[in-house]
């Protein structure tokens, strides 16, 4: 699963006050994957070491000149060339010093940009539309530059890529609320145009982000109103004649975001690789309106992979380069690591078991001083969601009443989900707030499960509200068993006298009572499995005093060891999934008293189920016999050493091993009778033909 | 169409020797053979997998390894010999002794010009391939331990060998020993065994791939002289391994049946650096997997259980096709059982001595379906066993039940039968011409008999009771090199048919021992054929399940047969994996002609229409169970009958009743020895 790792701040931004853009032009990479070329929109061109947080070199501008284009860096001859005063391109080298005295080239007309990706030569687009090489249109600076672009459109963005055969100037414009792409081939020279459709009237993409990959130009763009498109350009696709028409380019719907109120303002999306997407500034789904997120979303599952808060105003821009996420945000420039493993569908749905690893793989982060010195402040921000909603118990209930009356059950799955967790987190930190009736609503819809609202079975837990307890742990599918392990322990360790109090599912309740009036009747007959078993082996052995033992203590199994509502609580967790290598640690924390308890409890229920005459019933909910006897060799796993050791459980133990032996006894009789079956059903099938017959056949 | 008595008959105690060695020839697509017992058999995988020939076994030959060079078979085996095979006239044609105790294996550079041998002694000795024979031209270095497997690298200049705990890498020209590479030893209580290297591969960019008794199959490169890679496929040995022609994919077969296969891949798409990736794992032998062949789509496997076992890879071949589908070999092509019609005695073929039966008797008449009080059990009237150590390569009784013939590749031996089959005398005095044959048939009327030899020609014998008589031989107009391995002659005594391995058929005049004809031939191989005894036409049945009736009076094809091939056969017949091994006619109704496989007898009622290929091939069981009208309406001239399994011989005896020879293969599975334990969940 795609991770966000602890960011690290590269630089404070400017204190500009109710200033639009972040003061950052643009980021560049640089020589490796370790330094990038910072361009402040005034005058200054940064070259900072990513890992060290630390600027190398600083060049800057003359007063009254200013930076117009974002520096890059040819890697072919080390050098960086930016544009300032629209005309003037400036060539320069880590060693100068002062900027004014590098190599500089005034040109005829505007320069929209210099691009420059490693392994391709530094191209610039013209803010007309049109595209030179650096190398010759510094053989004659003054040469004219056609005007590609009609006279009211203006270039929006531009991008520069490489393939294996040639190298692309990518531009979007727009013109009277169209948008087009330019294509343009260099060498040989070609240009392409295509329209891109229209979103919803008015609206114009955010952000565009292009990646090369099987042969084909991929452009990402978000709309204000969530909407991610993604369009495909073949780089082999056949060169329309010139003056040809704009063609219109196909679209496809990669994401479609949560907006929250109102349409999105500063935002960016940033392809990550084939199947995530980086996205600023749009809400977290499961955290209110506030934009100020970067999350990363799986588009193949359209899944929310990752996201992290970041403080401050998100001013819609976001680089990546070599794993890391360049963003300005509220005062800081901060990196942020991140990392795509392939996606699978198991990694989608969070199964895959590679969080240990991943957290141990994290770069090491740096302290950042910000953090150190500004902890306190940074706090409050987190907080900023729950302070919304601070409405009294009843009016919450009344809402979620309300809302769970809607009948257009749409999007309900996601409202219900950010609900249960908006509540849920509120509970947990304000003690005196809690909606136990509303979540009981809310559990009730089934569109919840644990890895929407993490906290909610451990705030029930806290807030000893074990029917909310038993509906999650009913409907949830995916409890982890750490969580299953906390109920269970809760469970057993509380008193009968308090467990009577709580108020349970019926249906569950009904179930237990029907078992607990069996134990009555077999009493009465004096007859159970276990006692005939005692009386067999006891026998053989020529004990009569050990008889008279066991027949006290099956005595004492035939009585519930557990109280009627404390039982049908263990019901419960005896129905849940888990996977016993995840489960055997986590039970492992149980005291020996309680695992005492449990086991008594557990074969207690076996000796139920063994009697014929108490089959699981049909309909209700009740654990299968298989359950219980997976739990019990659970628990003997996991406190063997300990349960050995206590002579208080010796009989216990024993009884339990005339279980496992009769158990053997039956299967083992079982396979005789599959024996001889088997060979009935051989006798049946084919009469023995012997080395030598006479028949008749009839043919048809 | 009626009901008939059939002897059911399960006493044919054939046992098929266990394959010991494989070899594949890609060039001319045929698979060569090596059974236990020493026979060798020639599989052509271009005609539908048919055992073309068989070369009968020796007592005192241990075939160990298989190798083609161009078209020539060469063999060699523990008794110490190299032996190279005449394919023409199905015997060995010479052998060179190569004086280095048991040879292990036996390998042929890419040029074909060298052969080498891994002996008992620790030598790999060379042998330079000439036109006509083979010559000793040197020894390699001699190593301590013997040499196990070899394997030629494709441009000929080294030679990896695996010995007892070790590789060896050999410089072919200098005969120098340049790398050792140890290979290790089992853990556990198998440390203190040595470690046998049962199989090795050398591939072109210098891998060499290794198998061995620890139950490993390691990769080492062969430059370096160091391990690259080690997978342990069982707990048992791993003998077998093959490597397509490619070298992207390689099998390797183990004690515990199983046949893993590896490729050549890389880890992930995009990625150039490849590896070998173990990938599949086929199951399809109960007993240890001796021989191993890779062809272009196939893994060919066989071993200790006997059976062949063609398992096309999926990805080289289209799904649901005829390739596509698991061959499994278990019994020969070609028909061990002879039937004296007249006389209701049989006789079966062994590999060292032949079984004389007279059939049992029962009065009285049952219901469809049930079988007969047995009034007179089945009698073994005689057991011959057979002279010298060449094993019997073909048999034939008389259809009066008075005559028995055999030969082996170097004699030829007839005997009379008196009394009802039950006292035997060998015919002494016998016409020199008639020398050693690969097929032999009686006339109708026991007065004649035919023994093919060598360049397709047919020795004609008269029968008389002191002597028999020379009467010609039969030869076809040109030089046909084949052998004959199918005879058959009409009812009247005028026409002889005979079929040879290059698909041609010829039939001749017995009253002029002239060629009358040859019946246009025909793409793929004649598995069985017969004379109508009444219409004189000759039905051939060819490996690819095709069917052709042929005139011997007009020369030309019938008009049936015409009909037939116009409309096709129906795809299940086609689809069908064992060939029709015989060809008889039903006396009482000259439109029945009765062919036979291993799975199904079916009588063809030239009269009724045939099955319709859009309409389901009803079989007699399926026929069966439908009610009356629905039988009329889905019944079609071919009466496939599947009562009957693993059919040997089915043959109409003169009083109307069927004879069925079967062989379940369960008993020859409870025949075979203990496979290796392997620990089943829950013992």
């Amino acid at each position: 699963m795609a991770a966000l790792y602890a960011g690290y701040t590269l630089r404070g931004l400017a204190p500009a006050q109710n200033r639009p853009n972040s003061g950052i032009q643009g980021v560049e990479a640089e020589r490796d994957s370790d330094h990038v070329v910072v361009t402040d929109s005034t005058r200054c061109v940064t070259l900072y070491k990513v890992s060290d947080q630390k600027p190398l070199s600083c060049w800057t501008v003359k007063q009254g000149h200013t930076l117009t284009g974002a520096a890059v860096y040819n890697a072919r001859t080390q050098e960086y060339v930016a544009v300032s005063d629209r005309k003037v391109i400036r060539i320069w080298k880590e060693d100068d010093i002062i900027l004014d005295k590098a190599f500089k080239a005034t040109v005829s007309s505007d320069v929209w940009r210099v691009h420059c990706v490693a392994g391709g030569d530094p191209v610039v687009l013209f803010h007309r539309g049109a595209v030179r090489l650096l190398d010759s249109l510094l053989s004659a600076p003054q040469q004219p530059i056609e005007e590609v672009l009609s006279p009211e459109e203006a270039i929006s963005w531009s991008t520069n890529i490489v393939t294996e055969s040639q190298q692309f100037v990518i531009f979007t414009t727009e013109q009277k609320g169209d948008h087009f792409l330019y294509l343009q081939r260099l060498n040989p020279n070609s240009l392409q145009r295509y329209h891109l459709e229209r979103e919803e009237p008015g609206l114009s993409p955010l952000s565009f982000s292009v990646s090369y990959r099987d042969k084909h130009i991929r452009l990402l763009y978000l709309y204000p109103n969530g909407h991610v498109y993604e369009s495909v350009v073949s780089v082999r696709a056949p060169v329309p004649e010139e003056g040809a028409q704009a063609l219109p380019l196909p679209r496809s719907l990669l994401l479609s975001l949560p907006v929250g109120e109102g349409l999105l303002q500063a935002a960016s999306a940033q392809e990550l690789d084939e199947a995530h997407v980086a996205v600023v500034g749009v809400p977290h789904p499961s955290a209110g309106s506030g934009k100020d997120f970067l999350c990363i979303w799986n588009t193949n599952f359209q899944t929310l992979q990752a996201g992290k808060e970041m403080a401050g105003k998100i001013y819609g821009q976001l680089w990546s380069f070599w794993n890391k996420l360049f963003i300005p945000h509220g005062k800081t420039f901060s990196v942020i690591p991140y990392d795509c493993p392939k996606s699978s569908l198991a990694s989608a749905l969070g199964k895959q078991r590679q969080v240990k690893k991943d957290e141990s793989k994290a770069p090491t982060s740096v302290p950042s001083w910000n953090t150190l010195l500004h902890e306190e402040k940074a706090h409050p921000s987190r907080t900023a969601e729950t302070r919304k909603t601070t409405a009294p118990v009843e009016e919450v209930q009344r809402e979620v009443q309300l809302l769970l009356s809607r009948t257009d059950t749409q999007d309900l799955q996601t409202s219900v989900g950010q609900l249960a967790s908006t509540l849920a987190s509120r509970s947990l930190n304000d003690p005196a707030f809690y909606t136990p009736s509303s979540l009981v609503q809310l559990v009730h819809t089934r569109y919840l499960c644990h890895s929407v609202c993490p906290d909610l079975v451990l705030l029930a837990l806290e807030r000893k509200d074990y029917f909310l307890c038993q509906l999650c742990l009913q409907f949830f599918p995916d409890i982890p068993e750490v969580v299953t392990c906390a109920c269970l322990k809760v469970f057993i360790s509380m008193s009968d006298v308090d467990a009577a109090k709580v108020n349970l599912e019926p249906d569950s309740v009904f179930f237990m009572e029907a078992l607990i009036a069996q134990e009555h009747e077999a009493g009465l007959n004096g007859f159970s499995l276990a006692d005939e078993e005692d009386r067999s082996d006891n026998l053989a052995e020529g004990g009569a005093t050990a008889q008279r033992d066991n027949e006290k203590a099956s005595a004492a199994e035939q009585m519930c060891p557990v109280g009627l509502h404390k039982a049908v609580l263990l019901n419960e967790i005896l129905q849940t999934a888990y996977f016993d290598s995840f489960l055997l640690p986590h039970l492992k924390d149980l005291s020996s008293q309680d695992v005492v308890l449990f086991l008594q409890y557990l074969q207690f229920v076996y000796l139920k189920f063994s009697h014929d005459a108490c089959k699981p019933t049909q309909g209700l909910r009740s654990p299968s016999l298989t359950q219980v006897m997976d739990w019990m060799g659970l628990l003997l796993d996991a406190h063997f050493t300990v349960l050995v050791m206590t002579p208080d459980v010796k009989d216990l133990l024993l009884n339990l091993h005339r279980f496992v032996k009769s158990q053997v006894r039956f299967v083992s009789e079982l396979g005789k009778i599959e024996g001889s079956l088997q060979e009935l059903d051989k006798m049946a099938l084919k009469r023995d033909v012997g080395q030598y017959s006479i028949e008749i056949i009839e043919l048809f | 169409m009626g009901e008939f008595k059939v002897h059911r008959i399960r006493f044919f105690d054939y046992m098929p020797s266990a394959i010991r060695a494989m070899a594949f020839s890609t060039r001319t697509e045929r698979l060569a053979l090596a059974r236990a017992d020493g026979a060798l058999e020639i599989f052509n995988f271009s005609d539908n997998y048919f055992q073309e020939k068989v070369l009968p076994g020796h007592d005192g030959r241990a075939v160990e390894a298989l190798c083609w060079v161009g078209p020539r078979l060469f063999s060699a085996g523990l008794n110490g010999e190299i032996t190279e095979y005449d394919l023409e006239n199905l015997r060995p044609r010479y052998t060179v002794d190569a004086y280095g105790g048991p040879i292990w294996t036996i390998g042929v550079n890419s040029q074909g010009t060298l052969l080498a041998v891994g002996c008992e002694d620790g030598t790999v000795k060379m042998f330079e391939v000439l036109k006509e024979r083979i010559q000793f031209q040197r020894n390699l270095d001699r190593q301590r331990g013997r040499i196990i497997s070899l394997s030629w690298h494709p441009s000929g200049t080294l030679i990896a060998a695996g010995m007892m705990d070790m590789i060896r890498i050999f410089d072919a020209e200098t005969g120098r020993a340049t790398h050792r590479l140890v290979v290790d030893r089992g853990a556990g209580a198998s440390k203190s065994k040595e470690v046998v290297v049962w199989s090795i591969a050398f591939l072109s960019d210098y891998t060499i791939i290794s198998s061995d008794s620890a139950g490993k199959v390691q990769i080492w490169d062969g430059l370096n002289g160091t391990l690259i890679r080690t997978h342990l496929i069982t707990k048992w040995d791993v003998l077998a391994l093959s490597v397509s022609q490619d070298e992207s994919s390689l099998v390797a077969g183990t004690s515990e049946g199983t046949v893993v296969q590896f490729q050549f891949l890389s880890s992930t798409v995009d990625r150039l650096d490849k590896d070998w990736v173990r990938t599949r794992t086929f199951k399809n032998h109960s007993h240890d997997v001796r021989a191993l062949a890779h062809t272009e789509t196939a893994v060919v496997s066989g071993g200790m259980d006997t059976q062949l076992v063609v398992r096309p890879l999926l990805d080289k071949v289209e799904k649901n096709t005829r390739e596509s589908a698991i061959r499994k070999v278990s019994f020969p092509h070609r028909s061990l059982v002879c039937c004296a019609k007249k006389a209701g005695v049989l006789l079966f073929q062994f590999p060292d001595h032949l079984e004389l039966w007279r059939l049992g008797e029962s009065d009285g008449y049952g219901k469809p379906g049930g079988s007969l009080p047995v009034k007179r059990g089945p009698e073994k009237l005689i057991q011959l066993k057979r002279k010298g150590e060449d094993h019997i390569c073909c048999s034939a009784l008389s259809p009066c039940g008075g005559w028995l013939a055999y030969s082996t590749v170097t004699s030829f031996r007839l005997y009379r039968l008196l009394n009802g089959s039950i006292s035997i005398c060998k015919v002494s005095k016998l016409p020199k011409d008639l020398r050693p044959a690969h097929q032999l048939c009686f006339s109708t009327d026991s007065s004649k008999l035919f023994a093919s030899s060598s360049n397709s020609s047919v020795v004609v014998v008269a029968l008389n009771e002191p002597e028999c008589k020379y009467l010609g031989t039969l030869k076809a107009k040109y030089g046909c090199r084949q052998p004959v391995h199918l005879l058959s002659a009409s009812e009247n005594g005028k026409w002889l048919a005979t079929a040879n391995t290059d698909c041609e058929v010829h039939v001749y005049n017995l009253d002029k021992l002239k060629l009358h004809c040859t019946v246009p031939v025909y793409g793929s191989c004649p598995t069985a054929m017969a004379i109508h005894p009444t219409t004189s036409n000759l039905v051939v049945v060819h490996a690819d399940q095709q069917i052709f009736e042929y005139s011997l009076v007009k020369k030309e094809y019938t008009e049936w047969s015409r009909r037939l091939q116009k409309q096709g056969l129906h795809s299940l017949w086609l689809e069908r994996d064992t060939p029709i091994t015989h060809v008889t006619f039903n006396p009482k109704n000259p439109a029945h002609i009765i062919v036979q496989d291993l799975f199904m007898f079916c009588i063809i009622d030239k009269s009724l229409p045939l099955p319709e290929a859009k309409n389901v091939l009803y079989n007699q069981m399926t026929l069966r169970s439908l009610p009356e009208p629905d039988r009329v309406l889905h019944s079609h001239g071919f009466k496939i009958c599947k009562d009957f399994q693993h059919l040997l011989c089915v043959s109409l005896l003169e009083d109307h009743s069927l004879v069925v020879v079967e062989r379940p293969l369960l008993d020859i599975v409870s025949q075979l020895p203990a496979p290796v334990r392997q620990k089943k969940f829950a013992t």
